[in-house]
């Protein structure tokens, strides 16, 4: 049924958790948490280890018992079924497969346990080891499969229960990092043709940016930003978020606002072309720039001056580390360009793509 | 190329393997020797006995000591041999394994998966059980016994073993079941399975070997026990441990002692049997207790 539902009502919320609370003893992992997933949304959650992104799922999914308020799935209050009942289908960082069982019996243990009649169980089992190319594997036991192959494996338990929300936690991090790129990509396209709702936990920005139909910055149990990848990407709504994404991060300067313009050591900067609401004046402000918007400009331009540090060739392009002011400013350059180690440039930020913070409260301005 | 190449050689015979082999053969010379003793006497008659020299291989080897002490030997008024405390023993040892191991994983799995409120304290409590002499408990449990109606029972016996073996195996269990991936265990909830279903289709197959190493414990222990069935039991129901020792420590008649050892072989050979069938896992049992809590 869901496997072809397709994005029928993609607005409406699906997965809707209100008020969530989880303590762990005295400590409180989640507070009050509210996030509402629309149908066939791609949602990820983004943080740090010890964020409560892991805790946020196992709670979605019935796992742990909640402190204090309400977790809906599909116009349902199913705060108080049992994971089963959900309608989720769940994938672990560890794999979790049955280790006694071939991949056979590991994808139809939960069907059996539904007392779902053979044929349809043998039926299904088929279709979604056809999705997933584990065809030949059927008859093996987890034991012998690659690390890959036992993700996809694990990814099918989700699949075959037709569940109308996946959870998947940390499910690429045992992969190295080539297998990673691969599955991610496989994610992706899977989510593009089933069309369910997916619940994902992270702590890789680079799989958050590219999986998400939006993204979830979590820390501390609280949401930071709930935001598109490139809404959190080019306006970061405060500083955690802004250090969080992106690789190589967004460098921060430390400094002050005044007569409009960003004064960072003995130098400073015009704000013009800033599209937030930058004040005229703030005693204590961060400027964060990430390394693609900021240009090696000709002399006589307008920009900072900063010493050349380290080159670090990546290939497509070169990443400049450079010194400005004591503070250490990363900068995207093409190739060909030159710039020997003690050598000084000017730096031109390109204003509009920036990010103001205020040094206080670290919000964004 | 000269100089050292591929890997470094092996002497056999280094200084340090001759003085480690040379203690080990000693060690097992000395532990050994009773063993040899033993059955050698087993297989001698009366008369060679007598002439002393217990090293020495039996001259004339006879297996009459033991028939006499699996089917003749008199304890008391019976005259049946070793074979009664035999039987006794197995009648003992299969409802006490399978039950102490049954209750025993299932507390473990329950202490381990499904916490509940006050479940860390039921631990402790089981515990502290390990450490109560059990002579302590001697004359409740008598009396325990006799109001179910009993003592002096195989199933009393039963009784007995089960019990007194959860502590440890309890432990042995959760332990084990701890160390599990908790995953394994989430991914059986989502996928519908209950308290007994998880247990039965995923803990209990995945720990096989925790279930080899808690049957060797109970085997041996509850085979080897004399204490419990010489208080618990009558006897027409004793084991073969107590029947053993009663063979042995008659005062009447002549001193059979190829008799004597012959009867404490064959109550020795089940414990050694297991011990031979499963090195490896009775290592762990006996160290079971070092595992960490």
């Amino acid at each position: 049924m869901a496997l072809d539902s397709g994005a029928a009502h993609l607005d409406a919320a699906f997965v809707s958790v209100r008020d969530l609370t989880h303590s762990f003893g005295t400590v409180e992992v989640l507070k009050g948490l509210d996030i509402e997933v629309r149908n066939g949304e791609f949602l990820v959650l983004l943080g740090p280890s010890g964020c409560g992104k892991s805790t946020l799922l196992n709670c979605i999914a019935g796992l742990i018992e909640i402190t204090d308020g309400q977790i809906w799935i599909g116009g349902r209050n199913v705060t108080w079924e049992e994971p089963k009942d959900r309608g989720i289908g769940m994938v672990f960082q560890s794999y979790a497969l049955y280790p006694h069982m071939t991949v056979h019996g590991n994808l139809s243990f939960g069907l059996k346990n539904q007392r779902m009649p053979e044929d349809q169980i043998a039926a299904r089992v088929v279709r979604v080891a056809r999705i997933l190319q584990i065809e030949p594997l059927l008859d093996r036991k987890p034991g012998a499969l690659s690390g890959g192959q036992r993700q996809r494996v694990a990814i099918g338990r989700a699949l075959v229960r037709d569940a109308d929300v996946f959870l998947f936690d940390e499910p690429l991090s045992n992969l190295d990092a080539k297998l990673r790129a691969e599955l991610r990509v496989e994610l992706k396209r899977l989510h593009a043709g089933l069309g369910n709702t997916m619940i994902y936990v992270t702590h890789d920005q680079i799989e958050a940016m590219t999986l998400a139909d939006r993204i979830a910055v979590m820390r501390d149990g609280v949401i930071q930003q709930l935001a598109t990848p490139l809404e959190l990407y080019d306006r970061p709504a405060n500083l955690f978020v802004a250090g969080f994404v992106g690789s190589p991060s967004m460098s921060m300067l430390d400094g002050r606002i005044a007569g409009g313009r960003f004064h960072v050591g003995g130098q400073s900067l015009a704000l013009d072309g800033y599209e937030g609401r930058a004040p005229g004046t703030l005693g204590a402000a961060i400027l964060g720039l990430r390394p693609e918007h900021i240009a090696v400009a000709p002399a006589g331009v307008e920009g900072l001056s900063a010493v050349v540090e380290l080159c670090e060739p990546m290939g497509a392009d070169k990443l400049l580390w450079t010194d400005v002011e004591g503070r250490k400013v990363s900068v995207r350059v093409p190739v060909e360009t030159s710039h020997p180690r003690g050598s000084r440039v000017t730096l031109a930020p390109a204003m509009g793509k920036a990010s103001l913070f205020d040094a206080g409260t670290e919000a964004r301005l | 190329m000269s100089g050292p190449r591929g890997p470094r050689p092996r002497r056999v015979l280094s200084r340090g393997n001759v003085f480690v082999y040379g203690t080990l053969m000693l060690v097992s010379v000395y532990y050994l020797l009773p063993l040899w003793v033993m059955v050698m006497t087993s297989l001698k008659g009366l008369p060679e006995i007598r002439m002393g020299n217990i090293f020495a291989p039996p001259v004339e080897v006879t297996f009459q000591p033991w028939v006499k002490a699996w089917a003749e030997a008199c304890t008391g008024i019976n005259c049946d041999g070793l074979s009664r405390g035999f039987w006794n023993s197995v009648r003992i040892l299969i409802p006490s394994l399978v039950l102490s191991i049954a209750v025993a994983s299932v507390n473990g799995y329950a202490l381990s998966s499904w916490r509940f409120r006050g479940s860390e304290t039921f631990f402790v409590i089981l515990i502290v059980g390990a450490f109560i002499p059990y002579q302590v408990l001697l004359y409740p449990v008598v009396i325990l016994l006799r109001s179910l109606g009993l003592y002096g029972s195989i199933w009393g016996l039963v009784l007995v073993h089960t019990i007194f073996g959860m502590p440890i195996l309890t432990l042995l269990f959760r332990n084990y079941f701890a160390s599990l991936p908790e995953d394994l265990f989430k991914a059986a909830r989502v996928d519908g399975a209950g308290f007994w279903g998880i247990y039965l289709k995923i803990i209990l197959p995945v720990s096989l070997p925790i279930f080899a190493v808690a049957a060797i414990i109970q085997v041996t222990g509850i085979w080897n026990d004399f204490f419990f069935g010489v208080v618990f039991a009558r006897p027409e129901t004793y084991p073969m441990t107590v029947q053993l020792n009663n063979i042995v420590n008659s005062v009447q008649g002549v001193k059979e002692y190829n008799v004597n050892m012959a009867a404490t072989l064959l109550t020795g050979l089940l414990p050694l049997a297991v011990y031979f069938a499963s090195g490896k896992l009775f290592m762990r049992g006996i160290t079971a207790g070092a595992v960490k809590v």
